[in-house]
């Protein structure tokens, strides 16, 4: 039996959705002990969603060593104390903006091994699956460590219910602040408010969108296709000035594993596919019959996205009347 | 200012990935870049070096004997010297390469700031930028977009989500871990391409640093292709139908909607 820590992210109030695939590889075959770790402006609403994905242990993490939401060198200190105390084997977290720095941060300070963005985890024989280079190959990996790391790569394990009984503890961690790096500012986007990583649906519109403008066509449609949806663009969209860096998908973008992948325009490069070949089901629709992402595409439509976007909107539309 | 950029030597991301035994890949075959994104952390030494007027820009890899090819295209790009550390395998764990990476820099100068990509393109680690701040006793910010230098202090940006951005503060010397956004990396030049050859590179190998031994703590088993998608089911006619043909099997078949 191993003790398997969860670094929970909470959004809004609520525990990230895309946090359960991560409880439920902690879960494995059953017989692990879990905890959850949460950090105390999350607590109340928590309890019962994590109990209900297997939380044996709720881990409320209180820092009286200063404030961890401006020193992620704190937090990470932090929280390396608690998995000290509860004498965990591993800590799982999601591969976000947040898993993807602070667990770093983690296994650099205690000097533990972590593998980054895991898209498969067998914890009874301490293996993991990645990808390495750019998504064209799958590395099996073997940690051979009493202690290790690793973030998993949102939505790429299917997550299940397995209800426990859980218990709260408070945990006051002692750690002191570094003082290297400190936030001063966060400055919040006016774009969309689902983190195109964290989307179980995405919808991208390549270089024929032609305009920024032509983004409210694949926002509306994204509307329609319900609340975890988010708007992708490719390199050469961005590129030509139609759609901000942080949309970006694929190689230098963002890598992303949603269960539903509409690509709206795209050509199909490497590079596009290095960023969301591990998607559940891709959908491509293009005008032109030789685009090579109609040969790694589960579905294609030849046909303008100017007609097939606003019909697909339209239908939903109607369906959900 | 004292600029040292690591950066790595990794197969493009457009080659193909011919795996050899188990375990390793055909390395002779494909072709071999600068890992994209530590370009953005060159580029961005190379305009704080020339916007100041002085200062120095060291590009700095861990690698085999043909990672010599991207010390000489980071020249290309504006480093004024290279420093190859020199080691047999593609799969040198993030903590051992830290380690080689100060040993590198600290026998070699002073530096005010490292910089790295955010992560490399081959085994996709997010970490080793981490491990040489930390080995390094410095403060570390990745996938950085924005970087100003005033006082003595890095004030960078990173995004967080769905385009939010965090601010953070942090004293020199520092390592960042640059991404796309933080620049337009600069094309070489004919010209550049060949002063880069004659410019200097120090050669050493890795087990003239006196680093300690470390045992492998990640064990790579095994590496197979990625299976790829084929026979896409092609949907044809009308739009309103081919549309709620597409939304049925989506909800019905696939279960995704």
């Amino acid at each position: 039996m191993a003790k398997v820590g969860v670094l929970i992210e909470i959004e809004n109030g609520e525990v990230k959705e895309t946090e359960f695939s991560v409880l439920t590889a902690a879960c494995g075959d059953g017989g692990n002990e879990v905890f959850a770790i949460v950090t105390p402006e999350n607590t109340d609403a928590a309890a019962s969603v994590l109990a209900e994905y297997g939380a044996n242990k709720i881990v409320h993490v209180v820092s009286q060593g200063g404030d961890i939401k401006v020193s992620p060198d704190l937090e990470a200190r932090v929280l390396a104390e608690a998995v000290k105390k509860f004498e965990l084997d591993m800590l799982l977290g999601l591969a976000s903006a947040k898993g993807r720095d602070l667990f770093a941060r983690m296994a650099a300070f205690m000097d533990v091994p972590l593998v980054s963005d895991c898209t498969g985890i067998d914890l009874d024989t301490k293996t993991v699956r990645k990808s390495h280079f750019s998504g064209k190959t799958v590395a099996t990996l073997k940690l051979e460590s009493e202690l290790f790391l690793c973030t998993i790569r949102p939505n790429a394990i299917e997550a299940r219910k397995t209800p426990v009984q859980t218990q709260t503890v408070i945990f006051e961690a002692l750690a002191a602040d570094p003082g290297l790096t400190k936030i001063i500012d966060v400055k919040e986007s006016a774009g969309g408010n689902v983190d195109l990583t964290e989307a179980s649906i995405i919808i991208t519109g390549g270089r024929p969108i032609d305009s920024s403008e032509n983004y409210k066509m694949l926002d509306e449609c994204a509307a329609q296709l319900g609340e975890s949806t988010a708007v992708g663009a490719s390199r050469a969209a961005v590129d030509a000035g139609f759609a901000p860096h942080s949309m970006q998908v694929g190689q230098t973008g963002k890598t992303v594993s949603p269960k539903l992948y509409i690509g709206c325009g795209l050509s199909g490069s490497v590079q596009h596919f290095a960023g969301m070949k591990t998607s559940k089901v891709i959908v491509a629709i293009n005008t032109d019959k030789d685009a090579p992402i109609f040969a790694k595409c589960d579905y294609g439509i030849i046909a303008d996205m100017f007609d097939v976007v606003p019909m697909l909107t339209q239908v939903l539309k109607e369906q959900g009347e | 200012m004292q600029i040292y950029v690591c950066v790595k030597h990794v197969p493009d991301t457009a080659a193909n990935i011919k795996i050899t035994g188990n375990d390793s890949f055909d390395d002779t075959t494909c072709k071999f870049v600068i890992n994209p994104y530590d370009e953005y952390g060159l580029e961005e030494a190379v305009q704080l070096v020339e916007k100041q007027g002085q200062g120095e820009v060291v590009a700095v890899t861990v690698g085999k004997e043909a990672a010599m090819a991207s010390i000489r295209s980071a020249m290309a790009l504006g480093a004024h010297r290279g420093i190859l550390v020199k080691t047999d395998s593609q799969f040198l764990s993030s903590t051992l390469t830290a380690r080689a990476l100060k040993a590198a820099i600290e026998q070699d100068g002073a530096p005010d700031i490292i910089f790295t990509g955010k992560g490399s393109v081959d085994t996709e680690g997010f970490q080793t930028q981490y491990r040489l701040a930390a080995a390094m006793d410095m403060a570390v910010v990745n996938e950085v977009v924005d970087l100003k230098i005033d006082n003595g202090q890095a004030i960078v940006e990173k995004e967080i989500g769905s385009g939010s951005r965090e601010v953070l503060k942090m004293k020199l010397p520092c390592v960042i871990g640059a991404t796309k956004g933080l620049n337009i990396p600069r094309y070489p030049k004919f010209p550049d391409i060949m002063k880069a050859k004659k410019k200097p590179v120090k050669e050493t190998d890795i087990a003239s640093l006196g680093l300690e031994s470390l045992p492998d703590r990640v064990e790579l088993l095994n590496l197979e292709a990625m299976p790829e998608r084929s026979d896409a089911k092609m949907l044809e006619g009308d739009v309103k139908e081919t549309v709620t043909e597409l939304i049925r099997i989506l909800k019905e078949d696939q279960k995704v909607l």
